[in-house]
């Protein structure tokens, strides 16, 4: 139905920005990695693997990297059991409430998440507001300090910023399944446990999958709770990857982390994509 | 008005005409259910008896689906109470009751296989699985599906889809079985080869059966009694052929094939209605009759006075097969139809007649 | 998604999933409030409970002109950032529903990843780009980082608004004579009103907000979020708990002006059905 010209003539202009502002970039960043920096602080374009030499012998390399994955998967798991009931509580029992509360579920998401992390900011520091509550019922004496700057800010402050994200693609995924298919596993004799347990949760995998992917990968890769709010026991693999672009001006090395990242994501992306494509039934 | 089934001798039709009082499965009492300002059914009471095939027929708006979804225990009535067996139904959740349903869209579980589908009210139930494998297999025999047990409900046809319900309803063994309009998906030929193994199948496992459908044929085919219902009431109860040689009300009569409805007036014993006019034991006024139009035939030139001959003049035919369906016009403006086996033969004018006991009187549509 | 199924009659809403639900929701919602009570705070952030209640960090807030001129950036990158990712993003949404071409499963895939990417792969990328051709970073730079970006925004909007055209409705304008140009205008853009209203706020929203992209991107002239880092990066100042509720109230109005949209879209397409089954 329609024309070669029309075909060509909507491909083109994407293909060609995606060809220039996504391709070439990712395979820059890829060339950047093996090269190197002079003395006079120029790009030499000299192949050679050692950045990513440097890379696995320092120790504070894969730390890091270790730390910033153990930070995602906590956050993953949170935002996972946060997120599933509610999407499972609109989905299934919310009655004619049910636009309201998805509203009330995605405003959030909205908020500019730099706001979000400030506002935690100022809850969770000494002088904050969770402090100065508990010390004003006298549940704690001094402020507690562990409660700002620490992998436990990060997490706390990731998993609100990423609640919704696993919200998302659950929900949808819960609301795909037939109303009918609950009804019918009622009729032959199971609970609403049982119908959770043996029709619902199968039936939502993929929907979880795609939620946990996200939340795994975005908070994985992300710089400003790290900064705001890690502290120095806090610190992810992005925040190397800043340092490395700001004063120290060392991009080549900055290029490789950041490559190894991007490896990593699409990896787990298609992995998803596989397993989500297999275990999806409608 | 005139000459109406009294509303007692209704209710006693719509208990067990030459049935056994005691072999009540499912007694539905003053049910009614209304959805926020709109009442969709106004105190339905019918009781359904052990080992019957009942349909409940309606068009859609009818209510039918919604008094199937209560007595499966989707839906709570606003009032009014179901007992099945001598205990009450309604309070339980739809786990509890010995009530299995088959959806009409099947509601197979797309993640489990044939089987697994067959034999997840077993496991639920927490069978034996030496005894799940008997039932399961005996069930796929029953509706003869066993060398797909394996397969996922997406690889079969839609056919196949609705005898793997109905396998897995049945394999639970319930007191009652519920099929929500199971065969409208399915097409002509199928739907009819479907109707005849249901009815079979029925007989053979001796379950009760009610039927919801908006197709009269098939609730003639299939059923022992027919619960018609409209717009949330309920307008005969009644086995197939008097539904259709004594409808009690006009809506009956023109629901369930085609009639001709004749509002007449009775002034001694005769009621005339357009041209026509007839002899009646009814007392003197206004009334409805239903004149079924294989009633009416070509004057044979009897003189006797329970036959009412007219002239008419012919429209239009329309061909069904194996009868005719005709067109003709009584007067200026009285258009009836008339259904004749003789092809082509009735043509321009024409003299017909009816006996005056094929007129039934019918409860006209409420004001 | 189904969200106009009408719910069926469940008897009984399971009293702990509701409770645990609306915890979660007082979680989403805490910090928010806290900012909101805060900005009203005489003393600033500390101090429980709160008291003299005070618009003076609103009065300060106005009386900054760095605020102010970074707003009028980050709205100026926003504005171009919704022409460029429409611009592209249309004509991808219709690529990807009518045209069949060589790697276009690579394509999708490339054009989604921004979304799901962390922000700083995507700024590290394009700063790299920018470096080599020797393009100064300034507003103009980040206005394509975040253009990119978003496309996908656009694409996905797009293709479902798609999936709900009638295909007969355009095969009908080119049957009654029109070109394909003045198909697209007079038909497959109409319908895509509301997708396309809704991807640019949607866009619009993602771009006010950006940081991770526009950091590295950024030159002379701040946006919004990163002006707002700066200073916190300086210490908090409760004129940011200001600015913050501002951007909330902002952000509350767009979500619910897109839900509508959305909502109306839906509605409209079912109610054509609805039309079409009586």
């Amino acid at each position: 139905m329609f024309s070669r010209a029309y075909k060509v003539t909507v491909s083109l202009p994407p293909v060609l920005w995606g060809a220039i502002f996504l391709l070439v970039p990712y395979a820059l960043m890829f060339a950047y990695s093996f090269w190197s920096v002079s003395e006079s602080q120029t790009i030499v374009h000299s192949w050679s693997f050692a950045n990513y030499g440097e890379l696995l012998s320092k120790p504070v390399y894969h730390q890091t990297l270790l730390r910033s994955a153990w930070i995602a998967a906590r956050v993953t798991l949170l935002s996972l059991l946060l997120g599933y009931p509610v999407a499972y509580l609109l989905s299934f029992h919310s009655g004619g409430k049910k636009n309201l509360l998805y509203q009330l579920v995605i405003i959030p998401l909205w908020v500019s998440y730099l706001v979000r992390a400030y506002a935690w900011k100022t809850i969770l520091g000494t002088d904050g507001v969770l402090n100065t509550v508990l010390q004003y019922f006298h549940l704690t004496h001094h402020p507690l300090e562990f409660l700002l700057y620490s992998p436990f800010a990060v997490v706390l402050t990731l998993t609100h910023i990423y609640t919704p994200f696993t919200f998302l693609p659950i929900f949808a995924s819960l609301e795909h399944i037939p109303r009918n298919l609950a009804e019918a596993s009622h009729d032959l004799g199971a609970s609403r446990v049982e119908t959770f347990r043996r029709v619902i949760l199968p039936l939502s995998v993929p929907g979880v999958l795609a939620g946990a992917t996200f939340a795994f990968v975005l908070s994985f890769g992300d710089f400003l709770a790290p900064l705001l709010l890690g502290g120095s026991s806090g610190i992810m693999i992005s925040n190397i990857v800043v340092n490395l672009f700001g004063a120290s001006y060392q991009w080549p090395l900055g290029a490789a982390i950041s490559f190894c990242m991007l490896a990593l994501v699409v990896l787990l992306l298609w992995v998803s994509e596989r397993l989500e494509r297999k275990w999806a039934y409608s | 008005m005139g000459n109406e089934p009294q509303a007692a001798e209704l209710e006693a039709r719509a208990s067990l005409p030459g049935r056994n009082q005691d072999s009540t499965l499912l007694s539905i009492r003053s049910i009614a259910k209304t959805f926020g300002k709109h009442t969709v059914l106004h105190g339905i009471s019918l009781d359904v008896a052990e080992g019957e095939f009942l349909t409940i027929l309606g068009e859609s708006g009818s209510g039918k689906t919604t008094l199937l979804r209560i007595i499966a225990g989707f839906e709570q009535a606003t009032s009014g109470e179901v007992w099945m067996s001598g205990g009450r139904l309604d309070p339980l959740p739809p786990y509890r009751r010995r009530v299995n349903t088959v959806f009409q869209s099947y509601a197979l579980f797309p993640h489990l296989t044939v089987e697994e589908n067959v034999a997840y009210g077993p496991r639920v139930a927490k069978l034996p699985a030496e005894e799940i494998r008997t039932r399961v297999g005996e069930a796929l025999a029953k509706v003869r599906m066993e060398g797909f047990a394996k397969y996922k409900p997406s690889k079969i046809s839609g056919g196949q889809q609705q005898r793997i319900a109905l396998a897995r309803a049945l394999v639970n063994r319930p007191k009652l079985l519920l099929l929500d309009e199971p065969l409208s998906a399915l097409d002509a030929n199928l739907r009819r080869q479907m109707q005849i193994e249901l009815k079979t199948l029925q007989r053979e496992v001796g379950i009760t059966f009610i039927f919801v459908t908006h197709d009269q044929e098939e609730a003639m085919v299939m059923s022992d009694r027919i619960a018609l219902l409209h717009a949330g009431e309920l307008e005969q109860v009644a086995p197939p052929d008097e539904i259709y040689s004594r409808p009690a009300t006009a809506y009956a009569a023109q629901f369930i094939g085609h009639t001709n409805l004749l509002e007449a007036e009775i002034r001694n014993s005769v009621a005339r209605a357009g041209g026509l006019s007839w002899m009646v034991q009814l007392p003197d006024g206004r009334a409805t009759f239903s004149l079924r139009p294989e009633c009416i035939r070509r004057a044979q030139g009897s003189d006797a006075v329970s036959v009412a001959r007219f002239r008419a003049r012919v429209l239009d035919h329309a061909f069904h097969g194996a009868s005719e369906l005709v067109r003709v016009q009584v007067g200026d403006s009285q258009i009836l139809t008339v259904r004749t086996a003789d092809r082509g033969r009735l043509r321009g004018d024409v003299e017909l007649e009816f006996d005056a006991g094929d007129a039934v009187p019918v409860r006209g549509p409420k004001e | 998604m189904g969200l106009f199924m009408t719910a069926n009659s469940e008897p009984r809403t399971p009293k702990l999933l509701a409770i645990y639900a609306a915890l979660v929701f007082a979680f989403l919602y805490l910090p928010i409030v806290v900012l909101i009570v805060y900005s009203f705070n005489g003393q600033g952030v500390g101090g429980f409970p709160p008291r003299d209640l005070t618009l003076n960090w609103y009065r300060m807030l106005f009386q900054d002109e760095a605020i102010w001129a970074s707003v009028l950036n980050s709205l100026t990158v926003a504005g171009a950032s919704v022409g460029i990712a429409l611009a592209l993003g249309i004509p991808a949404g219709l690529a990807l529903d009518r045209a069949n071409f060589p790697g276009k499963g690579i394509f999708r895939r490339l054009v989604l990843l921004p979304l799901v990417l962390p922000g700083i792969i995507t700024g590290l990328s394009l700063l790299m780009l920018f470096r080599e051709v020797d393009l100064k970073l300034s507003l103009a730079t980040v206005i394509l980082g975040h253009g990119t970006a978003l496309i996908s925004v656009a694409t996905t909007e797009v293709f479902a608004g798609l999936q709900k055209l009638d295909r007969a409705q355009e095969e009908a304008s080119l049957d009654l004579g029109a070109t394909y140009l003045q198909t697209f205008w007079r038909v497959t853009l109409p319908n895509l009103k509301l997708s396309i209203i809704g991807a640019a706020l949607l866009i619009f929203t993602l771009s006010m907000d950006e940081i991770a992209v526009s950091f590295f991107l950024i030159g002379r002239d701040n946006t919004l979020p990163l002006e707002i880092w700066g200073r916190l990066r300086r210490g908090i100042t409760p004129e940011i708990n200001a600015i913050s509720t501002l951007i909330f109230c902002f952000s509350l109005f767009a979500i619910v002006l897109w839900y509508r949209l959305r909502t109306r879209a839906d509605d409209s397409v079912a109610a054509a059905e609805l039309l079409e089954v009586a």
